[in-house]
């Protein structure tokens, strides 16, 4: 096993640990996940993929929830803006 | 899985499926290993014969499945997302074993939707899956025997918690902990988490009033608490909250399960009102670790055919428990008023407090704010509304989570299991 | 004891409608609702409001209600959700052009804006459908809006103006101007109006059957789907057909979610889904529109439509139905009651109070349907 994935996030890449979720990406990078509904910044809340707050596009699918989302090499993410 | 293991020893050919990545639900969640990060798993025994157990006992183990959908007759549908597409599995069963856990309660207060602002279990669960604390200033807040063990937890990886603010008064907590001495390994779990957050201040009767945000970046700088008399701002960085469990019966629902109290009604077998599905865990009671192992033991046992008399007495203790635990942490009365009218409530829609408080019912409120419609299905507003409101959520309907529409429209199956034992 | 010159049984749109059209007359008018507003067919279907031209009695209604609701747009507030999108009619094939042709004429003749769109200009407006479609029929003034919200709307405006709202109680007799709740309590009303949806409970002479629909909702994909999109298989479906059937309807909301229909089904009442039927729709959803089978489903649902043997509501007096001239019914409108909500309330109290109707009420008065039997496909 590698010592790290390499992400890309909001198109810089990032390098995490194996197994680690999407979710530890966007905490990491400090990068709120989503806008919600008035526009607030928000991120994962729940850690149990319950609660979609968490929700990025991960290689062009929308509304994954991150944090049941395990790092793959190359995984393209980005978040509401 | 401990029913997998139990069903599987009598001969009985096993499924088990999990949303999770892996083996361990929420309790025993695997950590990720980082340079420069020490695991600390909770290498117990227990986890360590339940895990070598279900891999020595032969149950077929699907992993990142979530059911979404039930039929007739005794058909689960579940999905799996890959790259590519959604896999779609069609499940039938003989019988069927419910261990669907329990989720945090959340409750609103001014500022819970900042980043920062996580779970009590979640943050547990976002560092387990690799968000780095170490170093970071932590306050852990809300109610139930979860805060301590998140504590412990989250110290030992690093981070420094500030306090632990648990909101039932220590006037509930003493008979509790007295209570505790017919479990003798509860307590010495509990001497082991006030040993290591023997530096942290555990204030009782203590509760959040505000998360804050710094005035020029916007992100999270402390939080308010209160103990009622007085109110007084604590610095952090992040802040691991929520208010106990609530149990996870959505599916149990959809198959017609009888709910009792807002739990699945079973008998001491785990035998839920339907004859060919079974229930174990905290969807029957939120008991703990033991009793979950404990239930789903029984159930493992029950189903197929032999159900364990000598675990029952345990299980009658688990109930007890149960009760107790459910008296100790009783949410306070102030925790209804946290809420300012322009909280978020419903955090998918958006739906602040005071759109909420005029509506007459769950209904109502949801069809006229759509509270409750958004992607959690009312998971997280859902308890919320019941504790500010007394409102009761209805009707399930699939999917049980959201879900591709091709999954939903089944044209895509791919395999399609079918059991021929229990 | 009070009494009411009109006293209304349901609180969904109709109901709502009525309450606030009858207020705004300067009637004294109660509405009773065991539930909450908008708790029925209303809060269970599309918000689509479309001028049907399956026939004409059923176009001059639409077409007129059409009108009255776009006279409230500068009154509704953004809860109800109101939206422009227009519907667009899809032709699969040269004979189904024939119809978008045949369909443009019938709304040129009515004063309804339409227009005829090729295959490239079809593509354009929505690029989301497959290739290969003929062309289709765009009818820019038709809407959408969130209907509960909308019942809501009227319910405050009628009570604004002096209407009863009497909710939580059932009603288990409705008579001779009298009330009778399911609490013991009695109203007392020169008129009676049955606006109560599927339940027959009231009146059982009501020809009314029970048509289940599902629907269900995405995620939200702004930019997904412009236009309300509905083939044109749907008034075969909708208004000719009685054997279960399915056909192409899907909506785009304001927020960005797409409602997925629709399906009609006889004889069947529970409330649970049906997944040969939710299956069936959304393979005849993928069909028109490939690009859905990615979208994430959030929920699924169905609701009732009160249907009658000639499509056309019932808005008029339930003397022919029972020897009692204190009834009235607002009922059986499948699958238009939204649309049709604020036309059936003022024609209703246009029949109450003698006043000139805009359009014919003829076609909507309740007839004894004594010789009248569903036709069976």
């Amino acid at each position: 096993m590698p010592d790290y994935v390499t992400v890309w996030v909001n198109g810089t890449a990032m390098q995490l640990a194996p197994r680690s979720m999407v979710s530890a990406a966007l905490l990491i990078a400090g990068i709120p996940c989503r806008k919600s509904e008035t526009g607030e910044p928000r991120t994962a809340l729940c850690g149990m993929g319950i609660c979609f707050e968490c929700r990025a596009t991960v290689n062009g699918v929308q509304h994954r929830r991150t944090c049941q989302l395990t790092c793959r090499d190359g995984m393209i993410v980005e978040t509401e803006r | 899985m401990a029913a997998a293991s139990a069903a599987a020893q009598h001969g009985r050919s096993v499924i088990l499926l999990d949303d999770n990545p892996a083996a361990g639900g929420q309790i025993w969640r695997d950590g990720v290993q980082a340079p420069g990060h020490r695991i600390h798993d909770d290498e117990s025994a227990a986890r360590t014969q339940a895990l070598q157990e279900l891999d020595a006992c032969g149950a077929t183990l699907l992993f990142g499945y979530r059911v979404f959908d039930a039929g007739a007759p005794s058909t689960l549908y579940a999905v799996r997302e890959t790259a590519a597409d959604d896999e779609v599995l069609v499940l039938r069963y003989q019988k069927l074993i419910l261990a669907t856990g329990a989720r945090e309660r959340f409750l609103p207060f001014p500022g819970w939707t900042l980043p920062g602002v996580f779970g009590a279990g979640g943050l547990q669960a976002l560092v387990k899956g690799g968000f780095p604390v170490h170093g970071k200033r932590i306050v852990v807040a809300g109610s139930g025997p979860l805060l301590l063990a998140v504590a412990s937890h989250l110290q030992a990886y690093g981070a420094e918690i500030v306090c632990v603010a648990e909101q039932a008064h220590l006037s509930r907590l003493v008979p509790f902990a007295f209570a505790l001495r017919s479990h003798p390994a509860k307590i010495r779990q509990g001497v082991r988490y006030r040993h290591t957050l023997r530096k942290t201040p555990y204030r009782t009767g203590c509760w959040p009033v505000s998360a804050l945000a710094d005035e020029r970046t916007g992100m999270l700088r402390g939080i308010e608490l209160s103990d009622g008399a007085k109110t007084w701002k604590q610095d952090c960085d992040l802040i691991a909250c929520g208010f106990h469990l609530v149990p996870n019966t959505e599916l149990a629902s959809l198959l017609g399960c009888t709910l009792r109290d807002g739990f699945v009604e079973v008998d001491e077998n785990q035998q839920t009102s339907i004859s060919n599905i079974y229930c174990a865990g905290e969807p029957t009671g939120i008991a703990g670790l033991d009793a979950a192992l404990l239930q789903g033991e029984i159930a493992g046992h029950s189903c197929a055919g032999h159900p364990g008399k000598a675990l029952r007495t345990h299980n009658r203790a688990a109930r007890i428990f149960a009760a107790q635990l459910q008296k100790a942490f009783q949410l306070r009365p102030e925790l209804r008023s946290l809420a300012a009218p322009e909280t978020i409530v419903c955090r998918c829609e958006d739906v602040p407090y005071r759109s909420l408080a005029t509506r007459s019912s769950w209904t109502d409120a949801k069809l006229q704010t759509r509270c409750g419609m958004g992607p959690c299905q009312g998971r997280i507003c859902g308890p919320a509304t019941e504790m500010l409101f007394g409102w009761k959520m209805k009707s399930i309907r699939p999917p049980l989570f959201p879900v591709s529409v091709s999954a939903f429209c089944l044209s895509s199956a791919q395999q399609d299991l079918t059991q021929e034992n229990a | 004891m009070k009494s009411f010159d009109v006293l209304i049984v349901g609180a969904g749109i109709v109901g709502c409608a009525l309450a606030k059209e009858c207020a705004e007359a300067n009637l004294q008018v109660g509405l009773v609702e065991t539930n909450t507003p908008g708790s029925g067919a209303t809060g269970a279907g599309m918000g689509h409001l479309v001028v049907m031209d399956d026939s004409p009695a059923q176009l001059a209604l639409t077409r007129y209600s059409r009108t009255l609701w776009q006279q409230l747009i500068p009154e509704l507030p953004p809860a109800v959700e109101y939206e422009s999108r227009g519907t667009l009619w899809v032709a699969t094939d040269d004979e189904e052009m024939a119809e978008v042709h045949a369909k443009y004429d019938t709304y040129f003749a009515a004063g309804v804006l339409a227009e005829v769109l090729n295959a490239s200009q079809l593509a354009t407006e929505e690029p989301n459908l497959r290739p290969g479609l003929a062309g289709g029929l765009l009818v820019p003034d038709d809407g959408v809006i969130y209907p509960p919200a909308a019942a809501g709307f009227f319910l405050e405006q009628a009570q604004a103006r002096g209407a009863t709202y009497l909710p939580g109680s059932g009603v288990v007799a409705a008579s001779r101007g009298e009330l009778r709740l399911a609490d013991g309590a009695t109203l007392h009303g020169d008129r009676i109006v049955l606006a109560t949806g599927t339940n027959c409970a009231l009146l059982p002479s009501l020809p009314i059957k029970s048509r289940k629909g599902h629907l269900l909702i995405t995620d939200r994909y702004p930019g997904f789907l412009h236009h309300q999109l509905v083939e044109l298989g749907y008034l075969k479906s909708a208004h000719k057909v009685q054997a279960d059937s399915v056909a192409f309807n899907i909506q785009p909301r304001r927020t960005g979610q797409i409602l997925i229909g629709s399906s009609r089904q006889y004889g069947n009442v529970d409330p649970a889904t049906d997944s040969f039927m939710l299956e069936r729709m959304l393979e005849r959803a993928q069909l028109y529109m490939p690009a859905l089978s990615k979208l994430s489903v959030l929920r699924a649902w169905t609701g009732f439509r009160a249907s009658t043997p000639d499509n056309l509501p019932l808005i008029g007096p339930a003397a022919a139905l029972c020897d009692d001239e204190s009834l009235w019914l607002a009922v059986g409108f499948e699958g238009l009651g939204i649309t049709n909500a604020p036309g059936a309330a003022r024609l209703l109290v246009d029949q109450m109070l003698n006043r000139t109707p805009v359009i014919d009420t003829a076609p909507y008065l309740p007839r004894s349907t004594a010789n009248h039997e569903y036709s069976h496909a």
